[in-house]
């Protein structure tokens, strides 16, 4: 119960900072806000001007604004979005399904293209593992906007195999997913080979092999769950790609989603939905730690209340 | 019939820039444990691996003859080699507690070794599982198959190991060092079961470099020395009467056969270190409940015990590296517990330690010039003496001074051990705590580490708190001795005393674990006294 209650504090703790840096990175951006609400190039009075300024209650003095926006953020009131006249809530609702989509396909992915090539590239033989090293360092180093362009080009342009922007349907998903997911599979698999060649050189792989257990098994039943450990630790990391690589590869795509809304508002700077988005990656990573404490004790029976090493 | 036979083995590693194993030969058969002897690096564990087709990827494996379960496996490819793995050699290594999987359950480890031969249904695995674990001799085995190695005991780990090497009913069984890692009275246990599985029918490897080891368990003794078997012969011959230089020479090395440290007079004077009353609990657990004893200038005090026993708990309250609950610690008749850090640490070099495992207390990445030079700078010598004194101390402990760049993975165990010493060395301390200092050195090693630091006693006046399971060890270098047990001295006196003439059980017991050439060898050790 005291496990849970820390946990809250914490993340509400997480949520504010994250706040306040936007809060204070957004008042760095020239321009008057006033013109993100009117429009750039719209012609306002002196009066107007003044009105709409205390009307968003940008008259008042910057601690007040902070403290104002503090106080609206704890009871989950964003308030509404300059350029869309809608409440801030209402736009990321609607933006948050295709990023989510986009997101899990990715989060599968990863993994399964990491663990897969793992598997088949930690063998006796080197040069898969080379091979497999040289194309990870070529895909990690590769601007993801670039994939993005180039699986269009290769997949949609030339051999019109799948649709080249959002029609709705899975097919529109592929190349999104690949872009996005490519990158991360990449890392994760270097980190995921380390582990996994670490932990077939431990002794309990050698017991293992001594049973009669082929190579293979050796690997999937004992060394991928080992190698899995440093994989998770990277999942913050994994979690900042995500969200970051939205952003560019809904734009490439032209797909609707957060990461559009998110370069959309920050150009414009349409304060409340860059808060907003910025409060929302708060709560997810947030909530990516905490699932990944509650894998951590999954994968290794050391960290498990009921069976874990008890502190001396 | 022999379930092994092999005649002029040899492997090779690094594309054979490396011979670890020179045209060795030898046989297994039913009932009958033969020992590999030998010091770490003498190919014994490459020799035994060979057998399994578990040499590794890079090692080249050629012979004369090598034939397992009846077959020609010198031709044998990945297949053919698992269909003997387990099914007819059975494999116990070092340290169940990482020789198992750390992220299984016993039971996982055990059914595979049952499923990999297919020797039971999967729906029979469960009980089989329980079935060995009862024969291993682990109380509770249903509840026990559900639990992970990091939650059993030592000697429960080990049994749990042979369970799942003897699961598919191995003819032959390899144990490579399988009582290292344990206590005396652990060690004597595990022993005491393979020793039944022996007697059952199993045929045993033994690989150690623990000579007395190797009598408890062995029939034939063959000797290893750099990948070549020097001697070999009938355990009792091997052992009593041993005819290679090298053989004779392990055998002496052993601690307790060889004579003690006769000091002749005894220490006088104010003790150094006077400890009263010393308690030190851990959220509810009392490590340490009431200790009491002085350590004068000169005096060398052995602390005995199993682990968990308390030991290094105190030994951490003498460092002042943890504050005691109850009692206190005068240093020089000063007080050494309880007062604030900022009085302590003038007088933190008169207190160092000698550390289990040199490889890891010393910084990886340092060369032995900066290890010692640290612990010069830290009691204040300016820089420009500092080289000299780290020479003048590597002379002391043995050492030549083109060691000064080396870095320790580039050291023998021997050699970081003396690095260790000189590192305590060096802020001229009055008392060294000794933990287990030679508990992770080969026999031969261990006896000149031992002459090394019993010679640093009487040179220096050094006063020592010598902390060991091995009792053999202590015997050899101390003056006093104290058991502990669940965190309370059951019994201390002159070791001569302690030994001849244990009063606690629980010290009996303990020196009844201690495998026989140990014991045997105190006699005439105690007519020269």
């Amino acid at each position: 119960m005291r496990g849970v209650l820390t946990r809250l504090v914490s993340a509400a703790l997480v949520v504010w900072a994250a706040a306040t840096c936007a809060f204070l990175v957004l008042q760095l951006i020239p321009g008057d806000p006033v013109y993100a609400v009117v429009g750039s190039d719209a012609l306002v009075s002196e009066e107007q001007h003044e009105r709409i300024r205390a009307e968003y209650g940008l008259d008042q003095p910057l601690v007040v604004q902070y403290l104002n926006y503090v106080a609206r953020l704890a009871t989950f009131r964003f308030g509404d979005s300059y350029q869309l006249q809608q409440p801030v809530a209402t736009v990321l609702a609607d933006q948050l399904w295709p990023t989510v989509q986009l997101a899990l396909a990715a989060t599968v992915l990863a993994p399964l293209l990491a663990v897969g090539v793992t598997v088949a590239t930690s063998g006796r033989r080197n040069w898969p593992r080379r091979l497999s090293a040289a194309v990870e360092l070529v895909v990690v180093s590769t601007p993801s906007f670039w994939l993005g362009i180039m699986l269009l080009t290769i997949f949609s342009f030339r051999l019109g195999w799948l649709p080249v922007s959002e029609t709705g349907g899975v097919a529109s998903l592929v190349l999104p997913t690949i872009t996005l997911a490519l990158p991360i599979a990449a890392v994760l698999t270097q980190v995921m080979r380390e582990g996994l060649l670490a932990a077939l050189d431990q002794p309990f792989a050698v017991t293992a092999r001594a049973r009669g257990v082929p190579e293979t098994a050796v690997r999937y039943r004992h060394a991928l769950r080992h190698s899995a450990l440093p994989a998770l630790t990277m999942a913050g990391w994994f979690t900042g790609t995500l969200l970051g690589g939205a952003v560019i590869v809904e734009n490439v795509f032209a797909r609707p989603g957060i990461g559009r809304i998110t370069l959309q508002a920050v150009g414009d700077r349409d304060l409340p939905v860059v808060q907003g988005v910025v409060a929302l990656s708060a709560v997810v990573f947030v909530a990516v730690s905490v699932l990944v404490d509650v894998l951590y004790a999954v994968v290794d029976p050391r960290l498990r209340r009921k069976t874990g090493v008890q502190a001396i | 019939m022999s379930l092994v036979e092999v005649a002029d083995l040899n492997v090779r590693f690094a594309a054979g820039r490396v011979h670890a194993v020179r045209d060795a030969s030898l046989r297994l058969e039913p009932g009958r444990c033969l020992a590999l002897v030998g010091e770490s690096g003498s190919g014994k564990s490459a020799l035994a691996r060979s057998l399994l087709g578990l040499a590794g990827p890079t090692a080249t494996v050629t012979a004369g003859e090598l034939r397992v379960a009846g077959q020609d496996a010198r031709d044998f490819g990945p297949r053919e080699w698992r269909r003997v793995r387990g099914r007819h050699i059975g494999l116990v290594s070092q340290d169940a507690l990482v020789a198992l999987d750390p992220l299984r359950p016993i039971g996982a480890e055990i059914t595979e070794s049952l499923l990999a031969h297919r020797t039971v249904p999967r729906s029979g695995a469960r009980e089989r599982v329980v079935g060995l674990l009862t024969r291993v001799g682990v109380p509770d085995p249903e509840e026990r198959a559900r639990q992970y190695v990091h939650q059993l005991s030592g000697g429960l780990r080990q049994r749990a190991l042979i369970a799942s090497a003897i699961a598919a009913g191995p003819g032959i069984l390899i144990a490579d060092e399988p009582t290292t890692a344990l206590d005396a009275a652990v060690q004597a246990r595990v022993l005491a079961l393979l020793d039944e599985l022996k007697q059952q029918g199993t045929g045993l490897l033994l690989i150690s470099h623990d000579l007395a080891v190797v009598e408890a368990l062995a029939d034939e003794v063959a000797v290893m020395r750099h990948g070549v078997i020097v001697e070999t012969g009938p355990a009792g011959r091997v052992l009593d009467d041993p005819r290679h230089a090298y053989t004779k020479e392990l055998l002496a090395a052993v601690p307790g056969g060889r004579p003690r440290a006769s000091r002749g007079r005894p220490p006088e004077g104010e003790p150094l270190l006077d400890v009263t009353g010393v308690v030190k609990r851990f959220a509810g657990r009392t490590a340490v409940a009431g200790v009491d004893f002085t350590l004068r200038p000169g005096e060398t005090l052995g602390l005995v015990g199993e682990s968990g026993s308390g030991k290094t708990t105190l030994a951490r309250v003498v460092l002042g590296m943890a504050r005691p609950d109850e009692g206190s610690v005068l240093l020089g008749g000063e007080p050494w517990s309880g007062v604030p850090e900022r009085a302590r640490r003038a007088r933190r070099h008169t207190i160092q330690l000698v550390p289990q495992d040199p490889l890891s207390a010393v910084d990886p990445r340092w060369p032995v010039s900066r290890i010692v030079g640290e612990a010069l700078a830290a009691t204040g010598v300016p820089r420009a003496e500092r080289a000299a004194r780290t020479e003048v101390l590597l002379e002391r402990v043995g050492l030549t001074a083109d060691l000064l760049d080396r870095r320790p993975a580039a050291l023998s165990g021997g050699q970081r051990q003396r690095v260790a010493i000189a590192r305590a060395l060096a802020p001229e301390p009055r008392l060294l705590v000794c933990d287990e200092p030679v508990s992770a050195l080969d026999v031969s090693v261990q006896a000149q580490v031992l002459d090394l630091l019993r010679r640093l006693q009487e040179e220096l006046g050094l006063a020592t708190l010598f902390i060991s399971h091995d009792l053999a060890v202590v015997r050899e270098v101390c003056d006093r001795v104290m058991v502990m047990k669940d965190g309370v001295v059951v019994e201390s006196g002159p070791v001569e005393d302690v030994f001849a003439g244990p009063v606690h059980p629980y010290t009996k017991s303990l020196l009844d674990a201690v495998p026989r050439r140990a014991r045997t060898a105190r006699e005439p050790a105690q007519e020269r006294l």
